[in-house]
């Protein structure tokens, strides 16, 4: 009943807005563009203050892409190694941002051995502050070069790919705080990737997802195992690469939210920390801005049908 | 010589990339020029912010308009190089304090390199890129018609997108049941179709038609055909 | 002063007046950082692991402690201290101050930092309203700190250890990566690397731009070669043979509860699939009309044109799908700022708990 009042209410609202356009045609037509700024503000501000301040959010079901992610690092076992190579940078942290803190999350609770990389000059900073985030208050008990370890950035994009992917310590003389790689304990006998059981990749571009399958995952298919995440720009473009050389994606804000909501499910209980629920607080503001903007295509198509149907009469 | 050496450098360095995919013996080649690789491509920041230097400098010095903002380049440029290159109020390893503050970490939290990246430098590339939600907006109301079918389906997806990955999709199609066999039809359920199917075939199709581009491009390059990266050769 | 001039001068003084009126009267105030005063104590003893006799390692003062070393003086060669400053709230600095505890502080640079921070990005955003001198000033400064900052990484993370590690261990060990193996071995292969580096940076002289162009060559003909292979394996070949798909698809019948509905033979009962099969037959048609669609060498007329048109319509469901998920993608980066300012800058919300008042109970501290 509740449902269908609403729908009706959206009906209503969706016909007076037409009647509205039409109306004012030449307002809307000419209208200052800083007008749509000013809505698309609200449209964001007021949704990240209400779900601020209430700390309430939406529920969320995950999709099979974001529930692949899951099971895939959920099959591990502790002990095991995962490669986590955090390819974005302050640009794209408002999507990649809460996917690396739950990868980090997951791997830690699983006591899975990390090993984190990045491919972006910035991607290396996103490893730090996730450590100082996730790791160092909330596992205190891991120990650097035991438990987890950082690689830190090299360039080369693809390059760096194709070195590791068959000799890393060819590359990688230092971990990222200058320790001789061969004396840190984690790193005994592994002589590439594809010792790695897992890699955990978050990508906001180029070098990113579409790399890591390329030079990694598709030379070398039994032997790698890749899943990831990727801003909402790279999403469509990587879906061909699913499910055979991508088991699982996740895409975007969304896909974040949906990761949350399974990982909080299973291991975060009561009073899980806020900083856990980043993306499911930005589905908020994600609803309204979307519903905005499908506003804004139709009022804008209907001014231009208006007009049309105007220049068409005699 | 000036364009033959470079000619034979690029068909060589290629060559050796190709070869090490297909013979194991010559892996450690092919993992050698890489690294190589991965050098020059760091040396290439390294002539980029050289190249905003010069560029910045010649600004100044002709005092063409806006050069004032140029010296603000130009001073923040170096301050940032100075407190990175020398590790300036960095603390030392702890594992090796006897080598000072060279052995420290160049970013270390608390030092003036991390302070002018963490509050200059992420909050502005960060809010430049916020910006684009805007115009997003902006592009959606004053450039997005639907003055034929094929507009009309591009609308349409981005509507059935747009709604379906937030809780409006679900709360608009919830009224079918999800164990229903029409299931297929409530919003979020139909957005994973579009993107399994639809979605994976264009792209799919995009993916295989620029896979050829590029090996054709990447052949005619190692081959000698196309010799534009070697420029004019007035020079 | 125009009119608009004069409307957002009286929108700034009275922000500033809020602003002002926030800081300094409001309970907790806001955009104040706290930082977490750490002493790092180490001290210089032997390394019984290490095979030369005379070999020593550094250890914090604690584990020295509890292994009955005696302590030297703080000061000395053999014993250094520093204060190390993390991040922390206001949370854990009430926490502090509660329980008489002085390691949590005010920081004063970290709050001038965000205040920095949230003027920059109001900077930014009010290039949405015009172009003004406050905008040019964040961009100019975004272009210096920007280009200096990838420089310092490259320098710090690729060149040290790669190039100037490898030409010279002895160096690099002794001055800036001590970590670095005493086995190490010199390569002097690496001076090629090194040479066409400086052959790059030529680029910048007046003269003979020219010498630029062999590594720049050597870029481009290990990029072709490295692109090459894996664009035709993983996005040729691959994509391929993930297109053959199964026209029939069979799945297995499922009871109410998931198990498996059985035959008599006890063998799983299977049947035809209609959504995955059709999902199938679509993606191929799908594939290879678009295959068609971007056959420019026919004309596309006839059944040819036909099929084209309708791969132009999946390539417009799929730039639908692509425009839907970049709206998504840009609208998060903005909450995300927006997060920024009500919640590090003005105080506003608090979804982290980074701003709860220690309570003092008869009992203890919660």
């Amino acid at each position: 009943m509740a449902q269908l009042m609403t729908l009706g209410i959206t009906a209503a609202f969706l016909i007076l807005l037409t009647f509205a356009v039409i109306s004012w045609t030449n307002f809307f037509k000419t209208i200052d563009r800083r007008w749509v700024f000013l809505l698309m503000l609200f449209s964001v501000a007021v949704p990240v203050y209400v779900i601020g301040k209430t700390k309430q959010t939406f529920p969320e079901k995950a999709l099979p892409l974001a529930q692949a992610v899951f099971d895939e690092i959920e099959k591990l076992n502790e002990g095991d190694k995962v490669l986590l190579a955090f390819d974005f940078d302050p640009g794209s942290e408002g999507e990649l941002g809460p996917m690396a803190t739950m990868f980090a999350f997951h791997c830690a609770t699983k006591k899975l051995k990390m090993y984190f990389i990045a491919l972006w000059p910035l991607g290396r900073q996103m490893i730090d502050d996730n450590i100082e985030k996730v790791i160092k208050p909330d596992f205190p008990e891991m120990i650097y070069g035991e438990d987890y370890m950082n690689l830190g950035f090299k360039a080369g994009n693809e390059g760096v790919i194709n070195v590791i992917v068959t000799d890393i310590k060819q590359l990688y003389t230092t971990d990222a705080y200058g320790r001789d790689i061969n004396q840190i304990p984690m790193m005994e006998g592994i002589d590439n990737i594809q010792q790695m059981d897992l890699i955990l990749n978050v990508s906001a571009g180029f070098p990113g997802t579409k790399e890591w399958v390329q030079y990694a995952v598709t030379p070398f298919p039994h032997q790698i195992r890749l899943v990831g995440g990727c801003t909402g720009v790279q999403a469509p473009l990587l879906y061909p690469y699913i499910p055979e050389q991508l088991p699982g994606l996740l895409a975007a804000i969304k896909g974040a939210s949906e990761y949350e909501s399974l990982v909080i499910g299973k291991y975060g209980g009561d009073g899980i920390s806020g900083k856990y629920l980043e993306a499911q607080r930005r589905m908020g503001p994600q609803l309204v801005a979307h519903v905005l903007m499908v506003l804004l295509i139709i009022a804008g198509n209907i001014i231009y049908f208006v007009e049309r149907t105007r220049e068409a009469r005699p | 010589m000036k364009r033959t050496i470079p000619l034979l450098l690029a068909m060589s360095a290629g060559f050796v990339m190709i070869v090490a995919f297909f013979i194991p013996a010559t892996l450690t080649w092919g993992e050698k020029v890489s690294i190589w690789f991965d050098i020059l491509a760091s040396i290439a920041f390294i002539l980029g912010g050289g190249n905003l230097l010069k560029v910045q400098l010649k600004k100044i010095s002709d005092k063409t308009a806006g050069w004032g903002y140029s010296v603000i380049t130009v001073v923040a440029f170096l301050v940032m190089l100075f407190v990175g290159l020398t590790k300036f109020g960095v603390n030392p390893n702890p594992a090796f304090p006897a080598h000072g503050h060279w052995a420290g970490q160049y970013n270390e939290i608390g030092s003036p390199f991390w302070w002018l990246y963490e509050y200059m430098f992420k909050p502005l590339q960060a809010t430049i890129f916020a910006m684009l939600a805007f115009y997003v907006a902006s592009a959606a109301f004053r450039a997005f018609r639907a003055k034929n079918f094929e507009a009309i389906l591009l609308l349409v997806t981005a509507f059935i997108i747009l709604l379906g990955r937030t809780a409006a999709g679900v709360f608009l199609t919830d009224f079918i049941s999800a164990d229903s066999g029409f299931q297929g039809l409530r919003l979020e359920n139909f957005t994973g179709y579009i993107m399994d199917v639809f979605n994976t075939a264009g792209n799919r199709a995009i993916m295989i038609g620029i896979a050829l581009g590029t090996a054709s491009v990447s052949l005619k390059i190692l081959l000698g055909v196309d010799r534009s990266y070697l420029g004019s050769g007035e020079e | 002063m125009s009119r608009e001039n004069r409307i957002w001068l009286i929108v700034f003084l009275i922000g500033a007046a809020a602003l002002l009126g926030r800081a300094m009267f409001s309970s907790q105030g806001m955009a104040k950082a706290y930082v977490h005063a750490v002493e790092v104590d180490r001290v210089q003893v032997a390394d019984p692991d290490a095979d030369d006799e005379t070999a020593t390692k550094w250890i914090s003062a604690e584990d020295a402690q509890t292994q009955g070393i005696t302590l030297p003086a703080k000061g000395s060669d053999d014993r250094i201290t520093w204060t190390r400053y993390d991040n922390s709230n206001y949370t854990a600095y009430s926490k502090a101050v509660a329980a008489n505890q002085t390691d949590y502080q005010f920081s004063p640079s970290r709050t001038i930092g965000t205040w920095i921070a949230a003027l920059f990005t109001l900077f930014v955003l009010s290039f949405l309203i015009r172009d003004n001198p406050l905008y040019k000033v964040a961009e100019s400064l975004f272009i210096g700190i920007s280009a200096a900052y990838w420089m310092v990484v490259q320098f710090w993370d690729q060149i040290t250890p790669n190039l100037i590690g490898n030409l010279s261990p002895t160096l690099v060990r002794n001055w800036a990566m001590p970590g670095l193996g005493a086995d190490f071995q010199q390569d002097l292969v690496y001076i090629i690397p090194g040479i066409l580096g400086i052959m790059l940076l030529w680029r910048l002289a007046p003269k003979g731009g020219w010498i630029s162009r062999w590594p720049m060559a050597f870029f481009i003909g290990t990029f072709c070669g490295l692109r090459l292979v894996r664009y035709l394996q993983s996005d040729f070949l691959t994509q391929i043979r993930n297109s053959i798909e199964p026209l029939y698809v069979k799945s297995v019948k499922t009871a109410a509860d998931g198990s498996a509905v059985l035959d008599a033979a006890g063998n799983p009962l299977t049947g035809f699939d209609v959504w995955d099969s059709l999902a199938n037959v679509i993606l191929i048609i799908g594939v290879l009309s678009c295959l068609v669609y971007f056959f420019f060498s026919f004309e596309h007329k006839g059944i040819v044109g036909k099929t084209a048109k309708l791969g132009i319509w999946f390539l417009m469901i799929t730039f639908g799908a692509a425009f839907g998920y970049t709206v998504m993608g840009r609208i998060a980066l903005l909450a995300i700022r927006l997060e920024f300012l009500f919640d590090d800058w003005l105080w506003l919300i608090d979804p982290t708990d980074k701003r709860v008042e220690a309570v003092v109970s008869m009992l203890g501290l919660y």
